[in-house]
Formats: C-alpha cells, sequence, structure tokens
C-alpha cells in the first residue's frame, strides 16, 4: 500500500493522510481492533500487568527462593524482613540474621534481626530444585544467600504458621490460581461458542431451549451451588484430579455469559448482506461460520474472554478461601488467604493478608483490559 | 399483562423444579452416604459399628432404596414442610435452620435495598457530571468494589476495624441478646449490627447498576427530546428526571433479576468472615461433615429464595415499563 500512496502526484500531508485512510481501509477487523485499544491507556497498561502477571507465573519457581513447601517449627510467624541494599555508604544487598528467643512467660519465640551478622544477598543463587517450563532441572534462583540455607536467612513477606516463605508461597501460587483461569475460561469458551452458536444460527425451538437452560443457571446462587458440587470431591483425589474437577465446576456456570455473547453477535450478522451474498453463492454452513462470521465477532469475543477470567480467579479463589476448592499440598491465592482466615491468625501474623494483593490488582487489571477491548471491539464504532 | 405474569410464574415453577433435582443431585453425590460417614467418625474416635447396626442405620434413614424413590420421598416431605432429618445435629433439619434463613433473608434484602438506593442517584449524578472529579472517585471506587471478591472486602475490614477500634465487627447481634428471645431491643440491636454487613455485601451489585444506570443515561441525555426540552426552558431537575432517567430505568430493572442470586451467593461467604448467623455457616459445615439432608435443603432454600427475588424483579420491571404492562414485548 506504501507503494501506492507513492505512486499519487500529492503534496506530503496529504499524501500522509490519504495512505493513513487506506491503511484502515485495507486493515483486517483485528487490526482496527489493535489500533483502536492502543488509544485505551489504562486498558492499555492493565494489559502489561496481565502479561507481567503471566510472567511471573511462568517463572515462579525462579523468582521463588525458598521451598515453597519446606516447613520448621523455629521459623513459625516470623515478620516480613526488607533487604539493606547499604552497608556503610557502599551498596552491598544483605539481610540481617534472624535469632528466635523464647519469651520466658509466654513461651512465645520472638524474634528479632540481629545488625551485626550480614549475609549478603546474591542473584542467581543455588536454592531448592525445580523444573524450569516443567522440563529442565535446575537449582538456580533469582536471589539467594551462599551463607547456610536460603529458607533460614530471606523472609520478604514473613512466614505463616508452619514457618513456610510467604514470598515464595505467593509466587507458585500465582501460578495455579491463573492457570486456573485460563483453563476455566478455555472450557467455558468452548461450551458457550458451541452452545451459543448453535441458539444464535438455529433458532426457533433449539435457541429458546438453550436460552431457558441458560436462565435457569444464572437464577441460582452459584456459591452454594459450587460448595455443594465441590464438597463431592473425594478426599483422596490427587492434586491434579482436584485441579482438573474445580476447574470444571467453575466453568459450568461462567460459559453462560460467553454463550450470550455469541448468540447476540450470530443473530446481529445472520442478517448481513456478506451473509447472504455467502450463502447464495452456495459455501456452506461451516465455512459461512468459521469463514464469514467468526472473523468479524472474534475481537467481542477476546473482550468477553477477558472478562470472563477475573470472574473464574474468584471463583477459584473463593472456593479454596472455604476449603472446598484446591487443597494443600495445591498452592493457590485462595488456600494461601485460608490461613488469614480468621481475626486471632490476622492478629498474630498481618502480613498473611499480603496474598491479597496480587488478587487485587490482577481482577482491577483484567476489568480494566476486557472493558478497553470491550470498546475496541468495534472499531467502526 | 396477566399472559405476561402466568409466563413468569411458569418459569419460576420450571426454575424452582430445576433446583430441587440440583439440590437432590448434590445430596446424593458424595461417595458414600451418611452412614459411612457416621461410621468412620466412630472408628476414629476408637468405637465399633457392625455391618447389621449400619444396615439398620441405613433402614432406618431409607438410605437402601432406589435414587428416584429416595427423591420423590424426599421432595413430597419438603412440600409438606418436612425437610427431613440433620444426622449430624440429630434432629430435624427444619429446626437446626430456624431463624437462620430469616436472617439470610433479611441481610440479603437489606443489602439489594441498599444497592438501588446508592446506585440510582449516584448513577444519574455520574451521567449528567460526567467526566467531573465526582464521577472519576465513583468510577473508581465502582472497579474497585467490582475487582475486590466481597470476602477479601470484608476480611480487611474485620482486621482494620481490629487494629484501629479493638474491636470486633462480626456478628448481627451484641453478646447479651445473641440468646435471647426476639424483642424490640433485639431488633434495635439487629438494626445497627446490619449496616456493615449489608455495605459489604451491596458494593459489588452496586457498581454494577451504577455503570448500568450511567450509561442508559448518557445515551438518553444524547437524543433530541433532551434538548427540546431544555430548549423550551423546562427546569434542569425536571428536564432529567421526568423522561430520561425513566426510560433509562428499564434496563435497570431488568438487571436486578441477576442481582438476587449475586447477593444470596454473597451472603454465604460474607457470613463465613463475619460470623453471622445465616444459613453460610451452617452449610459449609453440613457439606464438610456430608450432612446431605441439610446442605441439599439449604441449596434447595437458597435457590427458591433467589426463584421469589427473580420473579419480584420481574413485577417490579413490569411496573417501570409501561410496554410490559400493554402486554407489547417480554
Amino acid at each position: 500500500m506504501s507503494e501506492q500512496a507513492a505512486t499519487l502526484p500529492l503534496g506530503t500531508t496529504s499524501k500522509a493522510a490519504s495512505s493513513a485512510e487506506e491503511r484502515i481501509a485495507v486493515a483486517t477487523q483485528l487490526q482496527l481492533t489493535w489500533w483502536r485499544f492502543k488509544k485505551h491507556k489504562l486498558a492499555y497498561a492493565s494489559g502489561i500487568v496481565v502479561i507481567l502477571f503471566y510472567l511471573i507465573a511462568i517463572f515462579a519457581d525462579f523468582l521463588a527462593y525458598s521451598d515453597p513447601q519446606s516447613t520448621a517449627a523455629a521459623r513459625s510467624f516470623i515478620a516480613p524482613q526488607g533487604i539493606q541494599w547499604f552497608d556503610e555508604g557502599e551498596f552491598r544487598p544483605h539481610v540481617f540474621a534472624i535469632t528466635g528467643k523464647r519469651d520466658a512467660k509466654t513461651f512465645k519465640i520472638i524474634y528479632a534481626p540481629d545488625p551485626t551478622q550480614k549475609i549478603d544477598v546474591k542473584l542467581f543463587a543455588r536454592g531448592y530444585s525445580y523444573r524450569l517450563f516443567g522440563l529442565f532441572k535446575t537449582d538456580i534462583h533469582l536471589i539467594g544467600v551462599d551463607d547456610g540455607k536460603v529458607e533460614d536467612r530471606i523472609f520478604l513477606l514473613g512466614t505463616d504458621l508452619l514457618g513456610r516463605d510467604l514470598w515464595s508461597r505467593l509466587m507458585v501460587a500465582t501460578r495455579i490460581s491463573l492457570s486456573v483461569g485460563l483453563a476455566g475460561v478455555t472450557i467455558s469458551l468452548f461450551l458457550g461458542v458451541l452452545l451459543g452458536g448453535i441458539s444464535g444460527y438455529y433458532g426457533g425451538a433449539i435457541d429458546i431451549l438453550i436460552q431457558r437452560l441458560i436462565e435457569i443457571l444464572r437464577s441460582i446462587p452459584t456459591i452454594p451451588l459450587w460448595m455443594g458440587l465441590a464438597a463431592a470431591l473425594p478426599r483422596q483425589w490427587s492434586v491434579v484430579q482436584v485441579y482438573i474437577a474445580i476447574t470444571v465446576i467453575i466453568s459450568l456456570i461462567g460459559w453462560t455469559e460467553l454463550a450470550r455473547v455469541v448468540r447476540g453477535r450470530f443473530l446481529a450478522l445472520r442478517e448481513e448482506d456478506f451473509v447472504v451474498a455467502a450463502e447464495l453463492s452456495g459455501a456452506s454452513q461451516l465455512r459461512i461460520i468459521i469463514r464469514h462470521m467468526v472473523p468479524s465477532f472474534l475481537s467481542h469475543i477476546i473482550a468477553a474472554v477477558s472478562l470472563a477470567l477475573p470472574a473464574m480467579i474468584i471463583s477459584e479463589t473463593t472456593l479454596s478461601f472455604l476449603g472446598l476448592g484446591l487443597r494443600p499440598p495445591a498452592i493457590s491465592w485462595g488456600v494461601l488467604l485460608q490461613d488469614a482466615q480468621n481475626l486471632q491468625a490476622l492478629s498474630i501474623a498481618p502480613w498473611l493478608l499480603f496474598s491479597a494483593i496480587p488478587v487485587i490488582i490482577v481482577i482491577l487489571a483484567f476489568n480494566f483490559l476486557g472493558d478497553g477491548l470491550r470498546d475496541a471491539a468495534d472499531p467502526y464504532g | 399483562m396477566l399472559a405476561y405474569i402466568f409466563r413468569r410464574l411458569i418459569f419460576a415453577a420450571a426454575t424452582t423444579v430445576a433446583i430441587s433435582v440440583i439440590a437432590f443431585v448434590i445430596i446424593q453425590l458424595p461417595p458414600g452416604d451418611f452412614v459411612d460417614a457416621y461410621i468412620a467418625s466412630i472408628s476414629a474416635t476408637g468405637g465399633q459399628v457392625s455391618l447389621a447396626e449400619a444396615e439398620g442405620l441405613r433402614i432406618q434413614f431409607g438410605l437402601d432404596r432406589p435414587m428416584y424413590l429416595q427423591y420423590f420421598a424426599w421432595i413430597t416431605g419438603v412440600v409438606q414442610g418436612d425437610f427431613g432429618f440433620s444426622v449430624e445435629w440429630r434432629r430435624p433439619v427444619s429446626e437446626v435452620i430456624g431463624d437462620r434463613l430469616w436472617m439470610t433473608v433479611i441481610i440479603s434484602v437489606f443489602a439489594i435495598l441498599l444497592s438501588w438506593g446508592l446506585a440510582l442517584p449516584i448513577g444519574i449524578y455520574s451521567a449528567v457530571r460526567q467526566y467531573s472529579i465526582g464521577d472519576y472517585v465513583f468510577t473508581f471506587v465502582g472497579f474497585f468494589g467490582l475487582a475486590v471478591p466481597n470476602f477479601l472486602l470484608a476480611l480487611i475490614i474485620l482486621y482494620f476495624s481490629f487494629v484501629l477500634f479493638g474491636a470486633n465487627v462480626g456478628g448481627l447481634f451484641s453478646a447479651e441478646y445473641q440468646l435471647e428471645p426476639w424483642s424490640w431491643g433485639k431488633v434495635w440491636d439487629l438494626a445497627k449490627h446490619l449496616p456493615l454487613p449489608g455495605l459489604i455485601l451491596a458494593i459489588g451489585g452496586t457498581a454494577q447498576l451504577i455503570r448500568i444506570m450511567r450509561a442508559n443515561l448518557l445515551d438518553e441525555l444524547r437524543k433530541p427530546y433532551v434538548v427540546t426540552a431544555r430548549a423550551k426552558g423546562m427546569r434542569e431537575s425536571r428536564v432529567i428526571l421526568k423522561y430520561p432517567v425513566r426510560a433509562a430505568l428499564n434496563p435497570f430493572a431488568s438487571t436486578i433479576g441477576y442481582l438476587f442470586p449475586f447477593v444470596v451467593s454473597g451472603s454465604i461467604i460474607i457470613s463465613l468472615v463475619l460470623s453471622l448467623p445465616t444459613v453460610g455457616p451452617l452449610l459449609l459445615r453440613s457439606l464438610v461433615a456430608q450432612d446431605m439432608q441439610l446442605a441439599g435443603t439449604i441449596v434447595l432454600m437458597l435457590g427458591v429464595l433467589t426463584v421469589i427475588g427473580t420473579f419480584i424483579s420481574d413485577l417490579v420491571l413490569m411496573w417501570v415499563d409501561p410496554r410490559l404492562r400493554a402486554g407489547l414485548d417480554g
């Protein structure tokens, strides 16, 4: 198209304008959506936040430093300890050694940092071994110490009752919570596109049937329903089995909203000239749907998905928080928040509430992102 | 108009039947029955139950009959007001639930009235003063209300009120009224405790309603008839309230139906965090103990509650939308 623009005998400014116009004229629907989306600053920034969170999910074990399952009674409820960046004006990241003393009256261990013992924090240090991307066995972590076990040295966000490091658990939990959302949305999307598509494309009795089913499903309060289903999962199931079952349970309701969007688009597009034209030229139904209709509402589906994802994440967090979702040793945001459930635990260890922060950030980011995408999905509007 | 009410009634009945089946399926889902759980709990404490005794218990609770018979026996009882027997509490289910269902109703209805009461004026304000500071503040608070799951909000408020004021904001009654029979003093005590859980419960729905109201009203305000009304010199408050707000109310009212299941769901979980005496904590406990007749009854009652709520919101919708009354639409 730049070639065409160059052959036109026009001034520089109008040349630029006409090439921009041409760019819009020949751009695909997705390109138009993308250009419009980029103008929406808040949504764009939220998109970056979401990507960062998924990067954390991918490199969770690398960003963690302590073994998230390693317990020790001697490290119970240690308060968060920051990294000291400078030592007498010199850049030397270090932490103070933590020493615990048992209080003679209450028998509680009281921890205090000992400023005389400085332990250097090293980059790319060795720690517990894990598999990067589930494939490569390694024990390199972003930070660590050379002096002693890292589990006894660094406490960025403190520890829980069993002495497990909260920062490391939060990293690993991010991976599980975000992937449950993705898996749940995939199932919902499949059901939603299939049933919504059938409903919108064929109409008639089957449409009424599916619409009534959706209405009934949406008029049932979800949490009691999920609780009932989740409580029925056998106790002896493995972490993976429970994970799959929970994903399926939360997508049982999630598909209805996606089906509604897909049906709405099908109904709107069915009467469009280009669909009628394709029908008259003898295109098969499948071809009409996949080649002509889906591309023109793909951006709507992407927007609906990004709005469905936070709902999925909240569902998993809620169920796990109640103790009916993922169970230890699995770590998710909900499992972590379960430790912060009562006032007693919170008054002893308020840092356990840190687990709420990533939940709130990710859900806000997904909501802004989805809103921006929804606005951008109508590039001609 | 009657045809519309009739159609909604049929739908409510169909939903109720569907919910009763779902509730029964939930009762039946866990592997093993109550007798298995009972035996497990007894042998955990060192006791023993013989096979014959187990069979006797099964027959006593009617667990030996085929599934559909168990459903009909259960649903027949439910219709007659007999919700079965809570095997964990060793008392009839209706006695165990007692006041708790009414507490759930009171909190949910209060939260919904609060959502409407807040969302309507705020929505109108945000639309009329679009892009003002107030609009931005409400948009932000609204997004926050949507994004923070209400149990997290409850948890955060619980913690900070404890740290800052040293008070436990949980519960619905003061200690002295907890076990008292109902009296005016107790009602007043309840009224004092209700606003906080009500607000926590309402905030998510309010945020949604504000956005809907704002978007609808903005669409209406751009229409030529509003310009005409202004050009004729009508007072601004009248210009806005007389027609655009009424027209914007329709989609607003139709979303109310979804608010009921949402709020009832939320009440379950914030009751656990704030230890409110609703059916929420009871449901969780019965599910963990596999006391399924109790759990199923609670799921059924909550479902029926939302069906009634949705039906009422349909009637409200009819009241605000003259087209429905004339039988033109719906």
